[in-house]
């Protein structure tokens, strides 16, 4: 297929057709969506956060509506790197999309051990997950210590060619610092936000609404933090920043690239159109014709402020 | 079973009207997916209002190819289905689907078992079966409107309340073994409170009759991708219900 050469970019050294990425765990495998989207189309397809065993994820309740938002703590829930290499990523071939695998370990070598696992082709990056907020051991750590997460950065970097994509968590007090830290131990690129943590409680039963108590929030309520974020971030490193958190629609999308996003991350409004990556890639051309830009890249951290 | 194409329909409203207290139906203009769904499915229906955010999963009640209509029936819960009651005929409304994996239609006579909203998806099974009963629960009379709908669909309908104002007095799962004990039926589907699908089950494994049951689990994709809808299977597998279901064999999920 070719697609608008004006929404082409480059990023790590990953051709994209378009600045648009799915987010980890909202897209499951990239399969789920194919009635809907084509997905050599989009600049890549995070896949669900994959550890090295097989997790059966959290019981109850996993997810909540909340004004303009959703809560989850799924937990994880994955077949191991091992399923994934050996049933999922070869299915997968046939879509001819950039496959980003989201990994997320207990420990620091488990990061490397998973890196060099995924260092195989078919496999465009690897995105660190160091911030889900819904698995007891471990993550949330590494994703709050500027210490930790970069050396999660040196134990993959340390195994694999692949590019490597650190995830930000928003529940830190400085995303710049971390930000910077990782940049630092050799992130390739970083991603942001994952979600916020958050609860809803049943005042009937009064009990917590999720089966984890807590969970991440996401969706169209947690955009402006998101966007705060990225254009902090963005102004602060030199890697590229995959920004997310929210994002709905072709202004959201561009909201974010203004901001300093080299690329946008699509997560829980896949849920409510599974169509909607196309609608936004669509818009941002849209927009390119409008303003008379002859190139996405143009619109990258051209926020007049 | 060759999966169908999984699309989002705009559709019309063709008629949206409260049938009983708190139970609406509505009919909507949607010829593709009138064609596809298949009984036992399900649609993810997007209610537009301030705040709201995720699809409602519905299970689909009715679906005539010829009309290119597609029905669902839905109880007032919370803000969604609310939402949903200030619909009317010509506005338009986003509907996903048929999402899942439905009912066996193949021949055979069929004992049709629900209760409460379970009676949607499968007033649709009725319809499309050669041959069927149906033993419809309810609390009282006023709960089951649903007989209207069953009437033309079924040879034959057993009836139940709790109160005794309809039918037996008592639940389904009193009346099932002496329905199960004629020896007339090939196998048993049911979709109601999950309490009765259990027992409902364990009655047909008893007296050896196959029994398919439609389970329910809060969703926010439909599609198999966010893993929010996560059930065990009685072999220890993770299942997904709008992806492996929601119609499961009842072994598959209770013990
Ligand atoms: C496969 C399937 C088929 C269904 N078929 C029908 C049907 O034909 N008729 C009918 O009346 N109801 C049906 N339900 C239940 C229906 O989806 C919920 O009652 C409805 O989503 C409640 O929405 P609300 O906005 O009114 O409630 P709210 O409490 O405001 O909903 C908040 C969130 O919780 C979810 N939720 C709340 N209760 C349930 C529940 N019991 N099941 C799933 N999600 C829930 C909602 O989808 C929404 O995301 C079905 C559910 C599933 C999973
Ligand atoms: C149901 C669900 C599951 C998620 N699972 C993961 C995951 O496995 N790994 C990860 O890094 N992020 C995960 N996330 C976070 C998203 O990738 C994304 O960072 C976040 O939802 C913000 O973007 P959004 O508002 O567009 O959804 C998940 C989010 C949701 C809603
Ligand atoms: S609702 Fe998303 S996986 Fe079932």
């Amino acid at each position: 297929m070719t697609y608008d050469p004006r929404l082409a970019v480059d990023i790590c050294g990953i051709h994209m057709n378009t600045p648009i990425i799915t987010a980890s765990g909202t897209f499951g495998f990239g399969e789920e969506f194919a009635d809907f989207v084509d997905l050599e189309r989009l600049g890549g397809v995070m896949v669900k956060g994959t550890t090295l065993l097989p997790r059966r994820g959290n019981e109850g309740v996993r997810i909540a509506e909340t004004p303009a938002g959703m809560l989850n703590c799924i937990g994880l829930e994955n077949p191991g790197a091992e399923v994934f290499l050996k049933e999922t990523l070869p299915r997968l071939k046939k879509y001819n999309m950039n496959v980003i695998v989201n990994i997320s370990g207990s420990t620091t070598e488990d990061y490397g051990t998973l890196a060099e696992m995924l260092d195989v082709d078919g496999v465009a990056a690897i995105e660190l997950n160091v911030s889900c907020p819904n698995v007891k051991e471990g993550g949330i750590v590494f994703g709050t210590d500027p210490v930790a997460a970069s050396a999660v950065v040196r134990a993959a970097k340390a195994h694999t060619k692949k590019p490597v994509i650190l995830k930000l968590s928003p529940n830190v007090t400085d995303i710049v610092m971390m930000a910077k830290a990782v940049e630092e131990a050799g992130a390739d690129a970083v991603s942001l936000i994952n979600t916020l943590m958050g609860m809803a409680i049943d005042i009937r039963t009064k009990k917590p609404v999720l089966g984890n108590i807590t969970g991440g929030l996401s969706g169209p309520c947690v955009k402006p933090v998101a966007l705060r974020m990225v254009w902090q971030v963005a102004k602060a490193v030199k890697i590229p920043v995959l920004g997310m958190g929210g994002i709905s629609t072709a202004e959201d999308a561009i909201e974010f690239l203004l901001a300093g996003a080299s690329a946008v991350v699509v997560g829980t409004a896949n849920f409510v159109d599974p169509s909607v990556t196309m609608t936004i890639a669509d818009g941002i051309a849209a927009y390119l014709d409008e303003q008379k830009v002859a190139h996405v890249n143009e619109l990258v951290g051209a926020l007049q402020a | 079973m060759p999966e169908t194409k999984k699309e989002n329909h705009i559709t019309e409203v063709i008629e949206n009207v409260k049938v009983s207290e708190g139970v609406w139906h509505i009919t909507v203009k949607a010829p593709k997916l009138a064609q596809a769904a298949k009984p036992g499915q399900f649609v993810q229906v997007l209610v537009e209002g301030a705040g709201l955010l995720l699809r409602r999963p519905l299970g689909i009640a009715g679906a005539d190819a010829e009309q290119g209509t597609v029905e669902l029936f839905y109880r007032v819960l919370g803000k969604g289905t609310a939402k949903l009651t200030g619909y009317r005929a010509g506005d338009s409304l986003s509907i996903l689907g048929p999402l899942g994996h439905g009912f066996d239609t193949s021949a055979g006579n069929v004992l049709i078992v629900g209760g409460g909203m379970g009676l949607a998806p499968t007033k649709f099974l009725a319809e499309r079966l050669e041959h069927c009963e149906a033993l419809l629960g309810g609390r009282n009379a006023g709960e089951l409107f649903w007989t209207k709908y069953y009437e033309p669909a079924t040879e034959a309908m057993h009836i139940t309340t709790d109160d005794g104002s309809m039918g037996t007095k008592g639940f389904t799962v009193a009346v099932l073994p002496e329905l199960l004990a004629t020896g007339k039926y090939d196998r048993v589907a049911v979709c109601g409170p999950e309490i009765m699908m259990k027992k409902t089950f364990e009655i047909c494994r008893e007296q050896g009759v196959p029994c398919e049951v439609s389970l329910e689990k809060r969703m926010a994709c439909g599609l198999g991708a966010c893993l929010s809808c996560n059930i065990d299977s009685t072999d220890g597998r993770r299942l997904h219900v709008c992806q492996d279901g929601p119609v499961f064999r009842g072994e598959e999920v209770f013990a």
